[in-house]
């Protein structure tokens, strides 16, 4: 079983999301190491780009608070090496295709291998482009994750089939971004997906509250959670650690909602 | 419309250039579109509606104009200008959307939105819309917005709604950017009318589809007055969708020169240019492999030009591939020779041409003279001026009163 499957063995499954280098380099590894802690089962790095067009605005606010402390993808590597001096969490990166293209696929996939990050999101690579990248992701031992959406219908078997870490399913229309009711038609698709595989399906996209992450354990594998702790880094940027602590320990089911 | 000539396999490939990479959350819609596209653009009842709009609506075909003037003036060939700009709304760019809101309503599509960059594909796209009873909304940039003031108006007084756009650098990449986001977040009802030969496939071969009876008006034209074929066709390139309509029916034609002239800004050397084939490399953005400005960290650059409409950090992946095979010959022009040539061809022809097509015209003015009086060069003028009256003349220095 790989490191990100046995993320998925224990109970209320819960992966925290965070942009790399927001606000800063020193703490947005504080901030990586604070979820690990408080028991996130896997972190997911975001890698600024300059047109992000799957987010939504807080995350598109964090990506320039990254890009203003001079973030850069090598700046992100030796930022994995120092939490991996403090942490073993499974990691995963949401990169948009342009970065991983451009810093070259071998030399990107080397990198994670060498810095144990298990696997990546690129919301902008669906099934049709991602040959040119999977067997060297293979290669290096690093899962890419594919995304479901509601609307992908009869491309779910497609899209899941072979599919390694686990299964990123978008959880409505649209971008990134907290909303109050996410679709209620999840498990078709949950259903559609589990008819063709086992790995593991963590729902994400407008995910913001202990209910949520509970309710779509129940239904799903597990929980992403981005927009949510990216608002508490807005809120206080450089005194986020406490805040980050508990709404994770809540998240999991760990602590008292007050 | 046409059979497809390049390279071009099911995803929609230029060689390495093209390809479909957008969210998941679109592609069901995007397989949907490809395969309308793919019936009705054989349909007779389609393809005898839009005729009949392009003829009866758009008055086509455009005349195909000798200057003689200018080509007296210029001591060369004979230069013959493709007026796009006498299309109704102005522009080359009614081609395109009449095509694609058609297929949008045999879609049963009953909403349109649209990114612009000079407002001309904007304008273009409200009064379709407006024509076909469709809800219409135009994302822009709000730097466009506030550099071609006059179009927003005019989308608003078609009934559409435009959203000015901050985000980014207020351009028309972050209006692509949006009106993306916004084909997420709502499709059931919706088609994204690109504007230009970029995006996912289907978009690059169905733009150029629409726009290639440019093209084919060309050569009949010319065919007809002189017997021959151009020696050379010269068209701007932002996105890359009046020049893909001006060469398309030439490309085969290996005696006649293609010509795509980008904005250089202030210069290809400096920072401030919009010139992706001269400075740009390849990458992945807006749905497509193809040649983009970037920094050393694979992060789109802000492009500068003087002209909203050429303001662009990407270029269609035909051109790219076109460029690549160096079947077209790709120039920078830069603002001073745009506004020059902007000038020049007012004052020698009579013709307030858009700044984009001046850069067509500036080239022409450069390579007219190296050619002989038997030669012919048809120059793409894409657009008409009117809507840049007024940034000429602050560039000039001139203070205007309403």
């Amino acid at each position: 079983m790989t490191k990100l499957q046995e993320a998925f063995t224990g109970e209320n499954t819960f992966i925290g999301f965070t942009v790399a280098g927001d606000p800063s380099i020193e703490k947005s590894v504080e901030y990586v190491v604070a979820m690990a802690n408080a028991g996130a089962d896997v972190v997911e790095l975001g890698i600024p780009f300059s047109d992000p067009v799957a987010d939504g605005p807080v995350i598109q606010a964090a990506d320039l608070r990254a890009f203003a402390a001079g973030i850069t993808t090598d700046k992100i590597f030796e930022m994995v090496a120092t939490i991996r001096q403090q942490t073993d969490v499974p990691l995963v990166f949401l990169s948009y295709a342009n970065k991983i293209f451009d810093y070259g696929y071998d030399r990107f996939y080397q990198r994670c291998e060498e810095l144990d990050v298990s696997g990546t999101v690129i919301p902008d690579l669906p099934v049709e482009e991602r040959d040119e990248l999977v067997p060297i992701a293979q290669k290096h031992g690093v899962a890419v994750i594919p995304l479901v959406a509601p609307t992908s219908g009869e491309r779910v078997a497609k899209i899941v089939s072979g599919s390694q870490g686990f299964i990123y399913l978008v959880s409505s229309l649209g971008v990134t971004g907290m909303r109050d009711n996410v679709a209620n038609d999840l498990t078709t698709t949950i259903e559609k997906i589990k008819a063709v595989t086992d790995t593991p399906v963590a729902v994400g996209f407008g995910i913001h509250t202990p209910e949520q992450v509970k309710q779509m354990n129940q239904i799903a594998d597990g929980a992403i959670v981005g927009s949510g702790i990216v608002k508490l880094i807005e809120e206080q940027p450089n005194n986020a650690t406490d805040a980050i602590t508990k709404y994770v320990q809540e998240m999991k089911g760990l602590a008292q909602v007050k | 419309m046409q059979e497809m000539k390049s390279e071009t396999n099911q995803t929609g490939r230029f060689g390495e250039y093209g390809g479909q990479y957008i969210p998941e959350t679109l592609m069901s819609e995007i397989d949907r579109l490809t395969a309308a596209y793919n019936h009705y653009k054989n349909d007779p009842d389609f393809k005898a509606e839009l005729k009949d709009l392009l003829i009866n609506y758009a008055n086509r075909p455009s005349l195909l104009y000798h200057a003689k003037r200018m080509s007296a003036d210029l001591g060369g060939a004979q230069i013959y200008f493709k007026r796009e700009d006498l299309n109704h709304t102005g522009s080359h760019k009614i081609n395109n959307v009449l095509g694609q809101i058609l297929l949008a309503k045999r879609m049963g599509k009953t909403r349109i939105i649209a990114e612009t960059g000079a407002g001309q594909h904007g304008v273009a796209t409200a009064t379709v819309a407006a024509l076909m009873g469709m809800e219409c909304e135009i994302f822009m940039g709000k730097l466009d917005t506030e550099r071609q003031a006059l179009n927003v108006y005019r989308m608003e007084l078609l009934g559409a709604k435009v959203h000015a756009i901050s985000t980014g650098t207020g351009t028309l990449k972050d209006a692509v950017n949006a009106a993306m986001q916004e084909w997420t977040r709502r499709m059931d009802d919706t088609h994204y009318v690109i504007g230009s030969t970029m995006g996912p496939h289907p978009f690059p071969t169905m733009v150029r589809d629409f726009q290639s009876v440019i093209s084919k008006e060309i050569k009949a034209q010319l065919l007809q007055e002189t017997g021959k074929l151009p020696d050379a066709v010269v068209a701007c390139v932002g996105g890359g969708s009046n020049a893909i309509g001006a060469f398309y029916h030439f490309i085969d034609d290996s005696s006649v020169k293609l010509i795509g002239c980008e904005a250089a800004g202030k210069g290809i050397h400096t920072d401030q240019t919009a010139a992706t084939l001269e400075t740009g490399r390849i990458g992945i953005f807006h749905g497509m492999k193809s040649l983009f400005c970037q920094d050393d960290d694979g992060d789109i650059a802000p492009v500068y030009s003087i002209s909203a409409g050429l303001d662009y950090p990407g270029i269609g992946p035909e051109h790219a591939a076109l460029q690549a095979q160096k079947r077209v010959q790709y120039v920078g022009i830069t603002d001073d020779e745009a506004v020059d040539a902007f000038e020049y061809i007012a004052q020698t022809e009579g013709i307030v041409a858009a700044i984009e097509s001046s850069h067509a015209v500036a080239y022409v003015k450069k390579l007219a003279p190296t050619m002989r009086p038997d030669q012919i060069i048809v120059c793409n003028l894409s657009g008409r001026g009117d809507k840049d009256v007024a940034a000429i003349a602050r560039y000039r220095g001139v203070d205007l009163h309403d």
